[in-house]
């Protein structure tokens, strides 16, 4: 159980972490933080492509590849669609 | 590469993460703070295909391209009036790629022979059940939005028995995963139960609720990927992971603190549900809603010092932010001040019209929130409602017993006078009718929103 707890330790820490941070955030931010943040919740894809390379079975290989491609379209789309609504507030 | 440069560069990714959100925080770090999180993610693959447990590259690769072109196209291709679609639909797929990972490093403990932990099995558990709960969640979410499905609540008696059976249900199932890890079934009946309750606690929230929900699965897609980061043993994931879940529970507060309710009562109240009687709506609207022409809108605009915008849902649905802003342009042109009026709910997801408007080239600088235009509206000559009801209603000081009692709104009735264009005089997503209709100072344009502005634009360009 060591590893549990030393986990949640970091996890608890993370999310004051997170409410630290982001404090005041102004409300024509809203979306790209919601959209940025939800790129880097993709952050699966690291454990996707894990399951997808190590050819346990063709069972986890295929979730592997499932999850790899959902967690992709996750990251890419998030910090893309970011990064355009971002461009559109900056040009004047 | 030996596991402490791996890491080390999880480390480094983590900090990127947490760097991206600072910058996403305030408008002039926003666009680097977005680059940081992207080059983190980058890092963090880079060093995990390098990982020598990988014996196979092609499906991985095959996967990053299918991904990556499925993500670049609905980014580049998406409309921005769609944008409370395309993150509902992101936030899904976290969800699954969650649900997904959980489920293949159950099975290759089951391969490899290795006696599954404890926490191995309680976090597997876990990130079936959000990471289920936030795919068919959001997928409803989505339905809703795009209109597949009623935006209404859709109410049914015994719900609340129901969602808290398959609550019941789905932690017992990840129990008797947790006493025979050596059988998937109990996984995938935590899956299936877990899908279930994702569409079952989805369905009864109405449209304008939105916002919230939305905020809300974009903390729970955080929360499956810290879930998953507990399976792995893998740090970075579970930083990432909780740094999402707080940025969605931020986002969340907002919203339910704009409409003056508890989540609890977002989630479980099922307002507008009641339909409007007739007769309330008789006894504020009778005889005393005047209705008015754009020739009629254009001469007070033409003489007027000042005019505020006061946009909701239905300019987005019309599409007439460019309109909208063309108005502007003109009005500016004359000598007239024009700002725009932005409610912290208008629309279906957080910052909603703030997108809409500068896709429309509204400068950052004319578009204000609730406490900073408010005491402005008694200096306003004109304020032009477009598309919003509810955030403008001013039943939610005057009545404590209406549905939004107590919601903050946008005063426009302030305003010397207040031109509302709207369809009809169909009631708002709380249901209720809306005095400001009736006001002595309101005048009503009947239409559609993109015409009635663009009629607004002609009228004056006549008058010039």
């Amino acid at each position: 159980m060591e590893f549990l707890v030393a986990t949640l330790t970091i996890f608890v820490l993370a999310i004051f972490v997170g409410f630290e941070v982001i404090t005041k955030v102004p409300p024509t931010l809203h979306t790209p933080l919601m959209s940025g943040s939800n790129a880097i919740s993709g952050i699966t894809l690291v454990g996707a492509i894990l399951s997808a390379g190590t050819k346990h079975t063709t069972l986890t290989e295929v979730l592997g590849v499932c999850a790899v491609v959902f967690a992709t379209i996750n990251v890419v789309g998030g910090f893309l669609v970011t990064h355009r609504m971002l461009a559109m507030f900056r040009k004047k | 590469m030996p596991l402490s440069i791996v890491n080390l560069t999880y480390l480094l990714a983590a900090v990127l993460f947490i760097l991206c959100l600072k910058g996403l925080s305030h408008p002039r770090t926003a666009v680097r703070g977005n680059l940081l999180g992207a080059a983190g993610m980058l890092i963090a693959v880079a060093v995990t295909l390098l990982d020598r447990q990988i014996i196979s590259f092609e499906l991985i690769l095959l996967g990053l391209a299918v991904g990556s072109a499925l993500g670049a196209l609905l980014a580049v291709k998406i409309q921005m009036t769609a944008m409370p679609q395309m993150v509902a639909l992101l936030n899904g797929f976290g969800g699954a790629a969650s649900v997904l990972v959980a489920g293949a490093a159950l099975i290759e403990t089951h391969i490899t022979g290795a006696e599954p932990t404890r926490q191995l099995t309680i976090s597997i558990a876990a990130s079936g059940l959000i990471g289920a709960v936030t795919f068919f969640g959001s997928l409803i979410a989505f339905a809703k939005l795009q209109e597949l499905v009623s935006g209404n609540p859709i109410l049914f008696p015994g719900q609340h028995v129901l969602n808290a059976v398959l609550v019941l249900a789905a932690i017992g199932s990840g129990v008797w995963l947790a006493m025979e890890p050596q059988t998937a079934t109990p996984y995938w009946v935590v899956v299936a139960v877990s899908s279930v309750l994702g569409v079952t606690t989805t369905i009864p929230i109405g449209g304008a609720d939105m916002p919230v929900v939305i905020s809300l699965l974009n903390s729970y897609s955080g929360l499956a990927a810290a879930a998953t980061g507990f399976v792995l043993n893998n740090n970075m994931l579970v930083i990432a992971g909780a740094l999402v879940g707080a940025s969605g529970i931020i986002l969340t507060q907002i919203m339910c603190k704009a409409m003056n309710r508890s989540l609890t009562n977002v989630l479980f109240g099922g307002v507008g549900a009641a339909p409007v009687t007739k007769s309330s709506a008789d006894a504020v609207y009778a005889g005393k809603v005047k209705a008015t022409s754009a020739e009629e809108v254009a001469m007070l605009l033409e003489t007027a010092r000042r005019v505020v915008f006061v946009p909701g849902y239905g300019m987005a649905v019309s599409q007439a932010q460019h309109a909208v802003r063309a108005l502007a342009t003109m009005l500016e042109s004359r000598g007239t001040a024009v700002e725009y009026a932005i409610h912290p709910v208008a629309g279906r997801m957080p910052g909603h019209m703030n997108v809409l408007l500068a896709e429309a080239d509204v400068p950052y600088e004319a578009l204000k929130d609730m406490d900073t235009i408010n005491p402005l509206f008694p200096q306003t000559d004109v304020a032009i409602v477009i598309g919003a009801n509810d955030v403008v209603n001013p039943l939610a000081r005057t009545d404590p017993k209406s549905p939004i009692a107590g919601m903050p709104i946008l005063d426009a009735d302030k305003a010397h006078t207040v031109v509302v264009i709207k369809r009809s005089l169909s009631p708002g997503f709380a249901g209720i009718p809306n005095p400001l209709f009736a006001a002595g100072n309101t005048l009503m344009l009947f239409a559609d929103g993109k015409k009635a502005v663009n009629d607004l634009i002609q009228a004056l360009k006549g008058a010039a």
